[in-house]
């Protein structure tokens, strides 16, 4: 996994507010850095050092624990996403049911591998582990749209829908 | 009072097939018709079938209407609504009989054998209304346990109904609390909630969450009682959004009735619960992971003992289950050890769903009696395999869990059976597979997973399944030996052995229950390189049939590695050297020719 991104930190001084008087408002809470981190991806779309920097000096703690647990879990992510977040399910059941296939598709259909973004930034892929939509198998997601049953011929049909 | 009640189903299967659009127009529909004071909309739970979904059931007919589409919305409304006239076209077709009546669900092969303890307000009741769960004995439990039973009470009731741990492990959950209940009010202890489903290919719990939420908040208070606990937290998959969400809206609505809080039921009781959301790790399943994780760490498991009975969340006692165990805790209460001992084996008292998924015809989430057959699950309720083929393995407990072969079809399942035959129950993911299955892929496919969801804590786990791996992907690239094969059985006894938590002390379970049950596919691959499902690649060859060949030139145009040649009209040919193996040719022939193999 490529821990730093290329693509240069762009945050604005309202984002950092945002994110800043979150953690003023929480920083005691019991277990706070996987809420804080949450509410910072939320607030950039991802963690670069930048801002695990504002985290960990926001909770006194340091870089490196903040660093472990953005590193830690599969929901953050170190490098930006594309407008659009395309997720193929490689789940057990979407497996078998040759979500594999669609997944080396759309690598094929997009030109980048897994866990990469368009050079336009359009479209990132990742494979996930089950949304929970098993009786749909196979199933991918593009942001918050679940598209289920799904052959290779209809990729592109879904591609085409996000176009600007 | 409305003589009518459109239930349509808003769980997650339903959701993703489109059921929002359906619902929303059933709401103009009716505001259209000008039935909006006799016919209510209400999106539940899940049915359970999600392979026809979006559903929709109207009562008090208790019509099933299956993959309904907006457009369909209209003919239903004028004609069942308004006219009383169910619109078979759109009936779940097994619920329609020869002479076009009606048959009550009950009467399907999908819903006939099973029983709903767990799930049995799926589907029943609006999951973001506190008053429909109150109705359905919601909160009754927890008022007898509070104002009728002691907190010892409650734990001997638990103990003798004989309730195992859902998750996985099976463990006595009365046990567990009993574990925990020393030192009650003067200690603070917590109750956590296991809700992080990392199972790929199982969403009972998501189910739960999202169909019945308060069963959950009103168990884990129970437990609260019972341990002299009063503070509980549901640790859940941020991947599960509307779940989250609805028991967010059902945590609101306790406090707001007074069954969370302080003085609950105007005794000196108080519990709160508070989520907290993973963020995608798998091992934070196991239980010391997730109490580390919790705590806002890397979600790490650690040794046991102590064990977190003793000392777990922020150094505190505490008792961790998963969703499906509590949602079986407020009708034990109710209605006693008994009558939950009635139901499964002597050992597996109760029941279990399953998240029935693969190649099956009914995937969806099954809750039958424990002791119920395989072949019962499969054939019966799950409707068989599509497409004619042939049933080969079933997999439980997903990546700790084994493929079970056709040949012990018959096993009744519960937790010590599945043990015994090398698997195990897990946390109810139930996957069907056919014949195009190769389970040499399928045992790389769940080492995989493990791999990458190792925690890399401890050397068996973090190197051990990678070094496992390996070996695998030697054997599905043709390069495998059968020295390879004994290797892989020594390394995956030492990785079990040796691990520090369950991820890793089960992660070689998948490849030794393929290695016994399906070794002869194993050999295939290693003596005669041959994948005999024709999935792995590297052992493919495709091959045109110069019999049916007609020589139409589609597959030489359609190759991008310009390995197919053959003049117009005769008989092609593929030049394996140059063959890539996507499979092109074979999906344009059209005249069958080209086979792989």
């Amino acid at each position: 996994m490529r821990h730093f991104s290329t693509v240069p930190f762009a945050g604005t001084p309202e984002q950092e507010e945002q994110l800043k008087s979150w953690l003023d408002q929480n920083k005691d809470m019991p277990g706070v850095v996987m809420p804080a981190l949450q509410k910072a991806q939320e607030t950039y779309g991802y963690l670069p050092i930048e801002v695990q920097r504002m985290v960990a000096e926001a909770l006194g703690k340091p870089l490196a624990e903040i660093y472990g647990v953005a590193t830690f879990y599969s929901q953050f992510s170190l490098a930006p996403k594309g407008k659009y977040r395309i997720s193929v399910c490689l789940g057990t059941a979407c497996y078998v049911k040759g979500s594999g296939k669609i997944y080396e598709k759309l690598q094929e259909k997009l030109g980048i591998s897994g866990g990469e973004c368009t050079p336009d930034g359009k479209f990132s892929l990742d494979a996930c582990r089950c949304v929970g939509a098993c009786g749909l198998a196979p199933v991918m997601m593009v942001n918050d749209d679940v598209y289920g049953r799904l052959t290779e011929d209809d990729l592109d049909g879904i591609l085409a829908k996000y176009t600007d | 009072m409305y003589r009518s009640h459109v239930m349509i189903c808003g769980g997650t299967g339903c959701t993703s097939s489109g059921s929002d659009k359906v619902a929303a127009a059933f709401e103009a529909e009716i505001i259209t018709t000008g039935l909006d004071r006799e016919v209510k909309v209400i999106r539940t739970g899940c049915f359970g079938l999600c392979a026809l979904g979006p559903i929709v059931v109207i009562y008090p007919e208790g019509t099933f209407y299956s993959m309904v589409k907006p457009e369909d919305v209209a003919e239903i409304v004028q004609e069942h609504l308004l006219k009383g006239r169910p619109v078979i076209r759109l009936l779940y077709n097994e619920t329609v009989a020869q002479d076009n009546t009606i048959k009550s669900l009950d009467q399907t092969s999908f819903y006939q054998k099973q029983k709903r303890i767990a799930l049995r307000n799926c589907g029943v009741i609006n999951p973001e209304n506190i008053e429909e769960y109150i109705a359905f004995d919601g909160y009754a439990a927890l008022g007898k346990a509070l104002t009728e039973m002691t907190p010892d009470e409650v734990i001997q009731t638990v103990l003798d109904s004989g309730l195992r741990g859902r998750g996985g492990g099976g463990f006595p959950t009365g046990r567990k609390w009993q574990l925990a209940c020393a030192d009650r009010g003067k200690v603070e202890k917590y109750v956590c909630c296991n809700a992080d489903e990392g199972d790929p290919g199982a969403f009972m719990d998501r189910s739960v969450l999202e169909g019945d939420p308060h069963c959950v908040i009103e168990a884990m208070a129970i437990a609260g009682y019972a341990i002299g606990a009063d503070q509980g937290y549901v640790y859940v998959r941020a991947e599960y959004p509307i779940a989250v969400n609805r028991l967010r809206t059902a945590i609101t609505q306790a406090r707001e009735y007074g069954l969370l809080g302080k003085n609950i039921f105007g005794t000196d009781f108080s519990f709160d619960i508070d989520i907290k959301l993973g963020a995608g790790a798998f091992v934070c399943g196991e239980e010391t992971a997730l109490m580390t994780s919790i705590e806002g760490h890397r979600g790490e498991p650690r040794r046991r003992p102590p064990f977190p009975a003793k000392k777990g969340l922020f150094g505190r006692p505490t008792i961790l289950n998963n969703v499906e165990t509590y949602a079986n805790i407020p009708q034990i209460i109710l209605k006693g050890a008994d009558w939950f001992r009635s139901m499964g084996t002597e050992k597996s008292p109760g029941t279990k769903v399953f998240a029935l998924g693969g190649k099956i015809k009914h995937t969806g989430l099954v809750e039958v009696p424990m002791g119920t057959t395989l072949r019962e699950i499969v054939e019966e309720i799950g409707g068989g395999i599509p497409g004619g083929k042939k049933f080969k393995a079933a997999q439980t407990g997903g990546p700790s869990g084994g493929c079970i072969p056709a040949s012990l079809i018959d096993t009744p399942i519960d937790y010590d059976n599945l043990t015994a035959i090398g698997s195990m129950m897990g946390s109810g993911g139930l996957i069907v597979m056919d014949e195009d299955t190769c389970m040499v892929d399928i045992a790389k496919f769940f080492l995989e997973f493990t791999v990458d969801e190792s925690c890399g804590k401890c050397t068996p786990c973090r190197v051990g399944t990678k070094r496992l791996l390996e070996l695998l992907e030697k054997i599905t690239s043709g390069k495998g030996t059968m020295r390879d094969l004994e290797r892989i059985e020594e390394l995956a006894q030492f990785i079990k052995e040796n691990s520090l938590c369950g991820l890793g002390q089960t992660a070689p379970n998948p490849v030794l229950s393929t290695l016994q049950y399906f070794r002869e596919e194993y050999l295939a691959h290693i003596q005669d390189k041959r994948c005999p499902a024709g999935v792995c690649k590297a052992l493919l060859t495709y091959k045109i049939d110069p019999d049916k060949c007609r020589g139409c030139t589609l597959c030489a145009r359609a190759c991008p590695a310009g390995a197919i040649n053959g003049s117009v009209r005769n008989p092609h040919n593929i030049d394996t050297l140059k063959c890539v193996k996507c499979g092109a040719c074979m999906d344009t022939c059209r005249f069958g020719a080209i086979s792989k193999g």
